[in-house]
C-alpha cells in the first residue's frame, strides 16, 4: 500500500464516501465512545495539562537533538549486535530489506502493524520477489486478504467494514464458513495467522518509540501479534520514522501514557514491548539477527521549518476522533494512508501539494485537533500555513477553497451559519442537549458553552448540505 | 558480542543537522530539567495495601481474574486456577522462585502425577520449548515489577525464560508478590534506566503485560483472546 490510496479528485471521493452510510456510522460511534472513554481516562490520571507540556516538551528536545540521538540509538544498537541502516528515501529502505529477503531466502514475512512500511511501499516490493508477506494484526488482516482494501484510520484501519463484509471475505478467501460474530472472525484469524508465525522466516514490525540510551525499540499493541512477530522467525526488521525516538526510557514511558490514553483510551494497551539487539547468547526463542532501518523519506526536509511540530507525532489518532470533517467524510476521503487532521498537515509534506492540495481544506478550523494532542502539535494553525502556501504557490486559491473556504469556514462564523456548519452532528450532541440547546459541549466547544447556551445542530444532514454547497446554494 | 553494521550514518545525520542550521551534534548532549513531573504524582504517599487494592480494581477493568494469596496457600490458589482455565499442559520458566515458593511438589510430582504436563524451560532443548509453548495451555511466571495503575506485569527475559511463555500458551498466570507492586509505569522506568546507568546489559526482551491479547478491529467490540492468551490471571501472594 503506497501513501497515496485513491485516485480522482479530492471532492468526488467526498462525494463517494458520503454514501457510505455504515462506514458513517461506525465513524461517528467510534467518535463518540472514544470521546467518552478518552476523557475519563484523562480525568482519573489528572494533571493533564502538565503531562501535555511535559510530553510536548520531550518531544521539542528529542526532534532539536536528533542528529546525537540517533547517533547514540545507532552505537547502541549495533554493540548489542543488532545492524543499522539509514534510508534517506523510501528505495534506499525498501531495497536494503529485500536484500535481507533475498539473502534469507525467505518464504513468508510477518508484519505487524507498521504505518511506515504502508508508506514506503514495502509489501510489493517483498511479494515481487516471491514472498508472502503476512499482516498480522486484525485490522490489517482483514483489509489485506479483502484484496488489499486501504486503510481509513490510523489506529483502526478497518474501521469502515463490517463484519458481514468481513465474514464474506473470510468465506471467500480462508474457506470460513460460521457466523459474523466478531469472536468467531477473530478467533478463526488466530488460528490462520499461528501458522504463519511458526512458519515465517522474517518478522517485520514498525516502532513506536525507539530509546536512544538502550538501543531499544518499543512496540505497543493489543493483540500481542508484535510480539510472536519478533519471538519465533530468525530474522527480525524493523523500521522506523526517524522522528521515532526518545533519550531514556523515563520519556518513553510518559509519551506511552500518553499514547495509550489518547489512542484508545485505556491506562496501557495489553502489550508494551521493549526489545533490544537479537536474541542473547544461549536463549532459545527471539530473532537470531535483528536489522533496525531509519527512514527519513522526506522528514528531514520538514526539520527547521515551520512545520517541524508535526515531527513530534505520536501516530495516537486523538486528532482524527474528534475532527468533525473526518466524521462525516471518512478516512479514504483523504486519499492518504495518514487521514484525518495530522494526514492533512503530514501528507502534503511528505507527498507534495500535487496530490494533497485539497486536504489542508478539509477542515473547518474548529481547533478540536490542537485541543487534543497529546503533544500539543498545533495542527490548525499549520493547516493554516499549508493555505497559505497553496495560495502563494498557485497565485489563487485552488478551487477546492471556493467550496471549502466557504463551507467550512463561514459555516461555523455566525450563529446562524453555525447550524450549517461541520459540527453539524445531531447524534454526537445529543448526550449534551437538553431541550435543543448544548449546554455542555464537548471538545472544543467546552470553553464556549461554559459561558453561552448554544442550538443544539439541527437534523439536516452533512451530505444534504454538502450537494447544496456544490450547487453554490446559501446555507438558509 | 560481535558488533553489529552500521550504514549510511554520517550523510544522514549531516543532512539532519544541515535541515536544523547548525553543526552536528552527535555528543555531549544532556537532558533539561523537565518544567513538569506530573508521572510522579500518581499514587504518590499510597502504602503497599493502598496499591494493592489499586490492583485489584484495575483487573475488573482487564479482563483478568484477580487471587489474593499466601505464600503456604500459593501452590493451592495456583494448582486451582489452572485446573478453572481447563489443566495442563503447563509451561514455566527454570526460575528458582517456583522452589522458594513451595511449588516444586506441584510442579515436579503432583501434577505428573494427575498426568497434567509441566514443561519446564530449558535453552538447551531449543526450538523443543517453543513447541511446548505452542502445545501449552497455561503459561505461568513471576511479575517481576507490578504496575497497579495499569494492572501489569513486567517480565525480563533470559536463557531460563523465553519470551513465547507468555504468548503461546491459551491462558496465562503471572504470581505477583505483593512487594513488587509498584504505583505505575514510572517507578518501572526509572528502575530500568537506573540499571542501564549503572552498566547493566538491559534484556534483550522486557515485557509489559497487562491481562489478556484483545482487539477491537472488528466493528469496535471487543474481542478477549486474539493472537496472545485468552484468558490471564494474576496470583497475589500477600506475605512476599
Amino acid at each position: 500500500m503506497p501513501m497515496k490510496i485513491e485516485n480522482g479528485p479530492f471532492w468526488k471521493r467526498v462525494e463517494e464516501n458520503l454514501q457510505n452510510d455504515f462506514m458513517r456510522g461506525a465513524v461517528a460511534g467510534m467518535q463518540d465512545r472514544g470521546y467518552v472513554r478518552r476523557l475519563g481516562v484523562i480525568e482519573e490520571l489528572g494533571h493533564w495539562e502538565e503531562w501535555r507540556s511535559l510530553a510536548e516538551q520531550i518531544r521539542k528536545h528529542t526532534l532539536e537533538n536528533l542528529d546525537y540521538y540517533l547517533m547514540q540509538l545507532s552505537e547502541n544498537v549495533a554493540k548489542r549486535g543488532g545492524h543499522v541502516f539509514f534510508a534517506q528515501t523510501a528505495e534506499e529502505a525498501n531495497d536494503y530489506i529485500r536484500r535481507i529477503a533475498l539473502e534469507k531466502q525467505a518464504k513468508k514475512i510477518v508484519k505487524s502493524k507498521s504505518m511506515v512500511t504502508e508508506e514506503i511501499n514495502l509489501n510489493p516490493v517483498l511479494e515481487a520477489i516471491g514472498c508472502d508477506v503476512v499482516e498480522t494484526d486484525l485490522g490489517e488482516y482483514i483489509l489485506q486478504i479483502d484484496d488489499h482494501d486501504p486503510p481509513s484510520h490510523i489506529v483502526g484501519p478497518a474501521l469502515h467494514k463490517n463484519k458481514e463484509q468481513i465474514r464474506d471475505v473470510f468465506h471467500r478467501k480462508l474457506g470460513y464458513n460460521k457466523s459474523s460474530d466478531p469472536v468467531e472472525l477473530a478467533r478463526h484469524a488466530r488460528e490462520t495467522l499461528r501458522r504463519d508465525y511458526l512458519t515465517a522466516d522474517i518478522g517485520i514490525t514498525g516502532c513506536n518509540f525507539a530509546i536512544a540510551e538502550s538501543g531499544s525499540i518499543t512496540l505497543v499493541t493489543n493483540e500481542g501479534n508484535a510480539d510472536l512477530v519478533t519471538s519465533l522467525p530468525k530474522t527480525q526488521i524493523t523500521v522506523m520514522g526517524m522522528e521515532r525516538i526518545v533519550p531514556t526510557f523515563k520519556e518513553m514511558e510518559v509519551l506511552v501514557s500518553m499514547l495509550t490514553r489518547s489512542a484508545v483510551g485505556q491506562k496501557l494497551t495489553s502489550y508494551i514491548t521493549v526489545l533490544t539487539g537479537p536474541r542473547e547468547q544461549g536463549d532459545a526463542d527471539g530473532p537470531e539477527e535483528f536489522h533496525l532501518v531509519i527512514v527519513d523519506n522526506g522528514r528531514s526536509s520538514i526539520l527547521g521549518t515551520e512545520f517541524q511540530p508535526v515531527l513530534q507525532c505520536i501516530r495516537c489518532a486523538a486528532c482524527v476522533n474528534v475532527c468533525p470533517v473526518y466524521r462525516h467524510i471518512g478516512g479514504h476521503s483523504y486519499g492518504s494512508i495518514y487521514s484525518g487532521p495530522i494526514g492533512a498537515v503530514l501528507s502534503p509534506l511528505l507527498g507534495g501539494y500535487d496530490d494533497y492540495k485539497e486536504l489542508p481544506y478539509a477542515s473547518s478550523l474548529c481547533a478540536a485537533c490542537t485541543e487534543v494532542c497529546p503533544v500539543k502539535i498545533p495542527l490548525h494553525e499549520l493547516l493554516i500555513k499549508h493555505r497559505q502556501i497553496i495560495v502563494e504557490r498557485e497565485g489563487k486559491a485552488p478551487v477546492a477553497e471556493k467550496l471549502a473556504m466557504k463551507a467550512f469556514r463561514l459555516g461555523t462564523a455566525s450563529p446562524s451559519l453555525y447550524r450549517f456548519g461541520t459540527k453539524l452532528a445531531p447524534s454526537a450532541f445529543a448526550p449534551f442537549a437538553e431541550d435543543g440547546r448544548i449546554t455542555k459541549g464537548p471538545g472544543p466547544l467546552k470553553a464556549w458553552t461554559e459561558s453561552r447556551v448554544f442550538p443544539a445542530p439541527n437534523n439536516e444532514r452533512f451530505r444534504d448540505w454538502f450537494r447544496n454547497r456544490q450547487k453554490g446554494g446559501n446555507p438558509s | 558480542m560481535t558488533r553489529g553494521t552500521i550504514q549510511n550514518r554520517d550523510a544522514f545525520l549531516q543532512n539532519i543537522a544541515k535541515r536544523l542550521g547548525r553543526s552536528p551534534r552527535l555528543s555531549g548532549v544532556s537532558q533539561p530539567q523537565w518544567d513538569y513531573a506530573p508521572q510522579w504524582t500518581v499514587f504518590a504517599g499510597y502504602s503497599q495495601d493502598d496499591l494493592l487494592s489499586a490492583l485489584r480494581e484495575q483487573c475488573k477493568l482487564i479482563h483478568t481474574d484477580y487471587i489474593e494469596t499466601t505464600s503456604s496457600e500459593l501452590a493451592g490458589a495456583l494448582k486451582q486456577q489452572v485446573a478453572a482455565y481447563g489443566g495442563g499442559p503447563v509451561i514455566v520458566p527454570d526460575d528458582p522462585r517456583f522452589a522458594e515458593y513451595g511449588l516444586s511438589a506441584l510442579l515436579h510430582d503432583e501434577w505428573p502425577a494427575e498426568q497434567t504436563a509441566v514443561h519446564v524451560w530449558n535453552s538447551s532443548l531449543g526450538r523443543q520449548n517453543i513447541d511446548a509453548a505452542e502445545q501449552a495451555n497455561v503459561g505461568i511466571a513471576f511479575s517481576e515489577i507490578t504496575l497497579a495503575e495499569s494492572g501489569t506485569v513486567v517480565l525480563f527475559s533470559r536463557n531460563e525464560q523465553g519470551r513465547t511463555i507468555h504468548f503461546l500458551p491459551k491462558t496465562y498466570i503471572a504470581i505477583v508478590p505483593k512487594s513488587s507492586v509498584v504505583p505505575r509505569m514510572t517507578q518501572a522506568a526509572a528502575y530500568i534506566h537506573e540499571q542501564i546507568e549503572k552498566g547493566a546489559v538491559v534484556p534483550s526482551c522486557i515485557n509489559f503485560i497487562t491481562g489478556p491479547s484483545n482487539s477491537a478491529d472488528i466493528e469496535m467490540n471487543l474481542v478477549v483472546g486474539v493472537h496472545g492468551p485468552m484468558k490471564a490471571a494474576y496470583i497475589v501472594v500477600t506475605d512476599r
